[in-house]
């Protein structure tokens, strides 16, 4: 990898500096990413021990059980709910972070901060919050109750569109903060000679700005849908335990099972899925970057 | 150069993961106590349920004997599972965990035998303890609290439907559905299909399972959401009228709402128990002993009672604490050997996972 | 200046909205009378006091406040290395992959998987293997960010100071780093809010005698959420507010010098 690009050309001076910048990262990434990642690996060949822990016999069994039509199907719908999710968060988070880049300069970080704002106090707290907001008892509903619009309360809760709610609430400064900061880079003096040159602001929009943001916006999306899939408290608090997504099922397998070869295979196999999907948006951005 | 490297660090985890799990023996033993070890000089770490016992406690404790408390708290047994099994000192001399669990430890050696001799408040005990399935003659655990699982339901809002049967539950009449919740937990999630359709408990039996999973299929549609923690508070709201709940917790919605009541319904119920376990990596053990034994003093444990509302094997306390309780709340009078007629819930041992699975494919649907 | 349509103010309004409602309802709730969490019994100002006399919330409090401080100077630095290494130094799409993945792996299997390892390197458990874990994920974000900003930015321009005869150090603070400040910013940002709120692999990594506030939070929850902590809730943001608008106002002198 590192060798094969060319080595002769790279200075020595190029390669202290390269050892400097990648080093460091790098090693406490072996240690401390690598290493339980090759432990569960290592797991996932063995058997569950009776009560619980890992019994070392050799078997291939969790995997041949991860290709069970019911973990298939718990992985596509947690995929259709975050992949909705992020793109709310996309449509919604977008044209905030653009916004953003046209207030003066000192209102940005006063946005961006208050944007932020919200996630240093507790995610639970918040979560219940909505809870509060949307049961049927609670201040929505008996509000729309006391003022005549509705005879029965809404049932707004503990369905998978309340979980859509619950993942963009968590995530969508995610989705803000990334596309902020490749918009905000972008040269203003790129858009106006465009539109001097004859251009509409949204043709200019559309093939100088967009462009250009991109990278933020792959970002952002891959920011938002990992931990959107991965999440297990949204299900369970606002969606009401009636909905499985990705991240209750390892849970489960983790904790209740007491089944880590297996709990294993599935956060693999996640881990696996999200590599793939990665990969391409690092290809997306490469060629962006090198047009760019 | 990269792979290779993580080749070798992949092998030495493994060669070092063979040494240290392999160790761990099955079964627990006892170590050796020292009766004049000086209990000022150690420390506990407790990790328990939050307000599941009464505030002071720790204080209470270091006051008689010197050993400073830390209370750390788990939310679900799972998860204080999940830090004692992985291997090395969790930090934690003693754990409160339900009896099923208390076995799997003790299954992986994870736990001492308890030395009886340190914990002479144990007679306090009522006799029936020695019959709880999950460790009989308390080998490696001491009851902490007992009860049993049933409906906890809002009177007022049931008039002439108060429910008897856990089909009542399973199966609303059309004015509740959209009402009803019952908990997440997978053994009581399964529990009142099991108990509805004659099962036992601990059945490890696919075809019987699989006829408590269609039957729990159906059920998911008239539910409002699975719930254990709040579920006491929808019923305090409204935003239920019929929950499946542990006893203790029905009393504290009762607490708030006098038209709540607790039932056992017709068809039988569980009888679980929350004990007390010693860690073996405890380096405290005398300590843990006698916080155990601190426990079981008549006072303390009507304390106990009388801060948690939920029912103590401890005859002496239940004795002292009763009066005051009993007639707001009913359930505290259940007799030992009422709850008994309950099924003590065992650890399921390689049908977990069948559990597990079946839980997932109840609620995915 | 271009003009600002309207849907951009508009944005910026719903946004806001949509996430200051929930806020709204959690400084709402810390003045209810009783500790139900769902329904208001009326006005209280109890729960703050109970929160002063509460020493598990305000240790909590200490040691994620600690954890967050200590994990976004170790991430944002090793990120923003990892970052400028990954984009300027090589063009392996691996490497890339195993900086980013820390952000990508679930975080139970990450958290037990952590947890054996400091097990077997016999590490004893407590607020320095949180720091360690948190510092792990959160540098992956910090790469991400910072790499999406140096792929716009022009390489030419550290050629240029290369071939001056500028050094690798003197070329990183004199035109890198300004270069990448605002992203430098928004990542330590981001990883302070993920570390201060980050509930699963704490509660896994952490020693059992110095809990972090969502740790605390979290085994409360059995009862619902207490008003004692939406108490804390609504301190930390108005604390959190306060601190921000007096750094703004020093922010804007300087922009102006």
């Amino acid at each position: 990898m590192l060798k094969s690009q060319g080595r002769d050309l790279i200075s020595n001076r190029a390669r202290m500096a390269r050892l400097i910048y990648l080093a460091p990262g790098l090693t406490y990434i072996a240690i401390f990413m690598i290493i339980p990642l090759g432990i569960l690996i290592f797991y996932t060949f063995f058997t569950r021990g009776t009560y619980g822990g890992v019994d070392f016999i050799f078997t291939l069994e969790n995997y041949r059980r991860a290709l069970d039509w019911l973990y298939l199907s718990v992985l596509l719908e947690s995929i259709l709910i975050a992949a909705t999710t992020t793109i709310l968060a996309f449509l919604i988070g977008f044209p905030v972070a653009y916004a953003i880049t046209k207030l003066p300069s000192n209102w940005q970080n006063i946005m961006l901060v208050l944007i932020v704002l919200p996630f240093w106090s507790n995610f639970l707290i918040r979560t219940y919050a909505w809870i509060v907001l949307l049961n049927t008892q609670g201040f929505l509903n008996q509000g729309l109750i006391n003022l005549g619009v509705l005879d029965q309360p809404l049932s707004l809760l503990y369905n998978p569109g309340a979980i859509v709610l619950g993942l963009l609430y968590a995530y969508i400064p995610l989705m803000i903060l990334p596309i902020y900061s490749a918009l905000v880079r972008i040269d203003p003096s790129l858009t106006e000679s465009a539109i001097n040159l004859g251009a509409t602001t949204t043709q200019a929009f559309r093939q100088i700005t967009l462009p250009l943001a991109l990278p933020g916006v792959l970002v952002g999306s891959i920011f938002v849908f990992v931990p959107s899939i991965g999440n297990f408290i949204v299900p369970e608090l606002l969606g009401g335990g009636k909905t499985v997504m990705v991240g209750n099922l390892i849970r489960d397998q983790f904790l209740k099972a007491r089944d880590w070869p297996f709990g294993s295979v599935l956060a693999l196999s996640m881990v696996f899925m999200l590599l793939m999907l990665f990969i391409l948006q690092a290809r997306v951005n490469r060629r962006v970057g090198s047009n760019g | 150069m990269r792979n290779s490297s993580k080749g070798m660090l992949a092998i030495i985890a493994s060669a070092a993961l063979f040494v240290l799990t392999g160790c761990g023996g099955s079964g627990s033993s006892s170590a050796k106590l020292d009766a004049d070890a000086d209990l000022a000089s150690q420390k506990l770490t407790v990790s328990i349920w939050a307000a599941y016992s009464p505030e002071d406690l720790p204080s209470k404790f270091e006051e008689k004997f010197g050993t400073k408390v830390t209370i750390t708290n788990h939310a679900t047994n799972e998860e204080v599972m999940a830090k004692l099994t992985a291997g090395g000192d969790s930090g934690i001399d003693v754990a409160f965990v339900s009896g099923q669990f208390a076995q799997a430890l003790a299954q992986q050696g994870l736990i001492e035998n308890l030395d009886k001799s340190f914990i002479p408040n144990s007679a306090n005990l009522v006799p029936e303890v020695a019959n709880l399935t999950y460790d009989l003659g308390n080998k490696y655990s001491m009851p902490y609290a007992w009860g049993t699982t049933g409906i906890c339901y809002r009177a007022d809002l049931m008039k002439g439907n108060e429910p008897t049967s856990w089909n009542d539950l399973l199966m609303p009449k059309p004015q509740f559905k959209g009402k009803v919740t019952m908990l997440a937990t997978e053994r009581w999630l399964m529990l009142p299909a099991q108990k509805a359709l004659g099962f036992s408990a601990n059945t490890q039996d696919e075809s019987e399972m699989n006829q408590v999973k269609d039957l729990l299929i159906k059920a998911k549609a008239n539910l409002l959401a699975y719930d254990d923690t709040t579920f006491y508070e929808r019923l305090v709201s409204g935003e239920a009228v019929m929950v499946e709940a542990w006893d203790g917790w029905c009393n504290y919605g009762i607490a708030k709402n006098k038209n709540i009541k607790f039932m056992v319904p017709k068809e039988g119920s569980d009888l679980w128990a929350d004990t007390m376990v010693v860690l073996k990596s405890s380096k405290n053990k005398e300590a843990a002993h006698a916080f155990i034994n601190y426990i079981l003093d008549k006072d303390v444990h009507s304390w106990v009672v009388d801060n948690i509302l939920y029912k103590v094997p401890n005859s002496a306390a239940m004795e002292k604490s009763l009066p005051a309780l009993a007639a707001d709340f009913p359930n505290m009078t259940i007799s030992p050997s009422e709850l008994l007629k309950g099924e003590g819930l065992v650890d399921l041992g390689k049908a977990a996972p069948l559990y597990t699975r079946i839980a997932t494919e109840v609620t995915a649907k | 200046m271009v003009k600002n349509p309207f849907w951009l103010k508009f944005s910026l309004i719903f946004i806001l909205i949509f996430l200051y409602l929930p806020i709204a309802v959690v400084i709402f709730m810390s003045f209810n009378a009783s500790d139900a969490p769902f329904t208001w019994s009326g006005f209280s100002t109890k729960w703050y006091v109970e929160l002063i006399n509460s020493p598990d919330i305000i240790l909590g409090f200490k040691n994620t406040v600690i954890v967050a401080l200590i994990t976004t100077i170790l991430a944002t630095t090793l990120g923003t290395l990892l970052a400028v290494g990954i984009t300027r130094f090589q063009r392996s799409t691996t490497i890339e992959a195993i900086a980013l993945m820390p952000a990508i792996f679930p975080d139970l299997a990450l958290a037990i998987g952590l947890l054996i390892l400091f097990n077997l390197l016999y590490l004893p458990l407590g607020l320095h293997s949180v720091i360690i874990s948190h510092a792990l994920f959160c540098a992956a974000f910090v790469t991400a960010i910072v790499r999406a900003r140096l792929l716009q930015v022009d390489p030419a321009l550290e050629q240029a100071a290369e071939d001056l005869g500028d050094s690798a150090v003197g070329r990183f603070f004199r035109i890198t780093l300004p270069t990448l400040k605002p992203a430098i910013i928004a990542g330590a940002l981001l990883s302070f809010t993920l570390s201060i709120d980050e509930f699963v692999i704490a509660f896994f990594t952490n020693g059992p005698t110095s809990p972090t506030l969502p740790i605390v939070i979290y085994s409360m929850v059995r009862f619902g959420v207490s008003p004692e902590v939406n108490a804390l809730a609504s301190v930390v943001l108005v604390v959190s507010a306060t601190i921000v608008i007096l750094a703004q106002r020093n922010v804007k002198v300087k922009d102006q010098i």
